[in-house]
């Protein structure tokens, strides 16, 4: 076989203009059919399947039913080893962020959304408890301290929480230990989070009205509650991530292209995954837009010629009168 | 062209001539097709407008009851049920329509600039849908955010779209996206009408046999 193939610019210009039949169509009438049979199709959809509404994690429900988990990010927040204390832009200085060669778009963009991990989920908190003189001099004890004291205290208090208990009122009880005043601190901290207060503390601004919860987020995000829910709704990225909502409900899986990524070396295993995926995916949408000026790509549906089918009826029209392309 | 006889030359006579001249009645609102658009494939573009129809009804009832409505109540559920399907339905319709003209190499002739609207309006439907799981104060949400921000931060972005900000997410979902992909399909339906559809490829591009 060899191709007796036109030239893409034979094409364009066969394509300019139509001199051939018509034929009658109510372009209004289609519309609303349409909208008849979607509208349809969505009411039969919406009563049959519903939708997902699994209610939102809470601080409080965290730290009664994760007390130890809870406890530990807490202590990873006062001791600048969590995620978000290590995060870089937006939200503090910690590092540098993702970057691809010499594009640093994260440190570039800056902090926009400062995060200080010991004193907005710690320190200010503890502040908000009133008329606890063992608590104020605990705080101010550690906040007094040397750093690589208050290291030592945390680092073996981590530890210990690893071995940790839940005692009656989901308390925490951890083997005895020099752990100096970070002990009193996050035994309030935690009857402050199981009373419901640390939720309403961390949303608190300068004003009445709030709408953003980058603090508390990033918190819960730190430590294991969300996680926890989203395994058990198999809504990791190692189960089905995005592609799904809690309930087995489909859900944006038309992002499955932007997902496929992160499932294959190197952006597996690349602490820069995140930034290449959507370098990689930028690039995949620019050329999508501009297939109609890319060779190779633009050729496809002439290797693939599916168009025979489409147009099946207008070609056995053609060829039952003997009119040529 | 003047409404009585006249020939003014004020600005709102210049650009009606204008969108006459570029888009007639009849081409704006034809009764008659090419004969060769005979095929189911072509039912998925206007399937896509009404999905966009049925999204844009649902949704609006969702943002007049204020965003907490359809948690506590079952009416308020069953329109967020049906604004989740239609969005389903959606990119369903939009993807398939998408390949369609794709397989009809549906640029050609001067129509690079439809199929192109037609593509910036799917990848603007992408994050229009995004803020709208982010939009919905539940478990998802909260999951969704916390997953997503690591993407959105790394190219910078995240500076100014804080997806664990619900105000500023619902803002963009209610308003300011759908403003974008609403403007979009009409240009793409616009660009449609002014250009037509599409003629079929020529018999004569396939494989001819060795000599």
């Amino acid at each position: 076989m060899k191709r007796g193939r036109i030239s893409n610019r034979e094409l364009d210009r066969l394509a300019r203009n139509y001199d051939g039949p018509y034929r009658p169509y109510d372009l209004v009438k289609e519309l609303c059919v349409a909208l008849a049979v979607v509208t349809a199709l969505a009411l039969a959809l919406a009563i049959v399947f519903s939708s997902p509404d699994d209610p939102p994690r809470t601080i409080k429900q965290w730290s009664h039913q994760m007390p130890v988990d809870f406890v530990t990010t807490a202590v990873s927040e006062l001791d600048g080893s969590s995620d978000t204390a290590g995060y870089g832009p937006p939200y503090n200085h910690a590092s540098t962020g993702q970057h691809a060669a010499f594009i640093h778009l994260q440190q570039w963009f800056g902090v926009s959304h400062p995060i200080n991990t010991p004193l907005d989920y710690v320190y200010e908190p503890l502040a908000s408890i009133p008329g606890d003189g063992p608590l104020r001099a605990a705080v101010a004890a550690y906040r007094s301290a040397p750093a690589k004291m208050q290291s030592a205290w945390t680092t073996a208090y981590a530890d210990a929480l690893g071995k940790a208990t839940v005692g009656s009122g989901d308390a925490v009880q951890v083997a005895p230990g020099d752990y100096g005043p970070v002990p009193t601190m996050m035994s309030a901290l935690l009857s402050l989070a199981q009373s419901g207060g640390l939720d309403g503390d961390l949303l608190t601004s300068s004003q009445f009205y709030e709408t953003d919860y980058t603090t508390p987020l990033l918190l819960m995000a730190d430590g294991g509650v969300l996680t926890a829910r989203a395994q058990a709704q198999h809504l990791l990225g190692s189960q089905w991530g995005m592609m799904n909502e809690t309930g087995s409900y489909p859900g944006q899986v038309w992002l499955w292209l932007y997902t496929f990524w992160y499932q294959i070396e190197p952006f597996s295993s690349s602490a820069n995954a995140d930034l290449l995926v959507f370098l990689i995916m930028g690039f995949l949408s620019v050329c999508l837009v501009a297939v109609p000026f890319i060779p190779g790509v633009r050729d496809i549906p002439r290797w693939i010629p599916l168009y025979r089918y489409i147009w099946r009826d207008h070609y056995r029209a053609q060829q039952s009168t003997g009119a040529g392309a | 062209m003047s409404t009585h006889g006249s020939a003014p030359r004020s600005w709102t006579a210049r650009v009606r001539d204008t969108a006459v001249r570029a888009m007639p009645p009849e081409r704006l609102l034809p009764d008659e097709q090419p004969a060769y658009m005979s095929s189911w494939v072509y039912i998925f573009g206007v399937l896509t407008l009404a999905s966009l129809s049925v999204i844009i009804g649902s949704g609006v009832i969702l943002a007049l009851k204020g965003p907490a409505w359809w948690h506590y109540t079952g009416v308020g559920h069953f329109f967020n049920s049906v604004h989740l399907w239609a969005v389903e339905l959606f990119f369903f319709f939009m993807v398939i329509h998408l390949w369609a003209k794709f397989f009809m190499a549906a640029w050609r002739g001067g129509r690079a600039r439809t199929w192109a609207s037609g593509a910036v309006t799917f990848l603007v439907a992408i994050p229009c849908a995004f803020t709208g799981y982010l939009s919905q104060q539940n478990f998802d949400s909260q999951w969704i955010a916390t997953q997503a921000k690591d993407g959105i931060n790394s190219t910078g972005i995240g500076a100014f779209f804080n997806v664990l900000n619900f105000g500023q997410m619902y803002t963009y979902h209610v308003l300011l996206l759908p403003v974008v992909v609403v403007a979009l399909v009409v240009a793409h339906v616009l660009l449609v009408r002014r250009h037509g559809i599409v003629p079929p490829l020529p018999l004569a591009d396939l494989p001819k046999p060795s000599p």
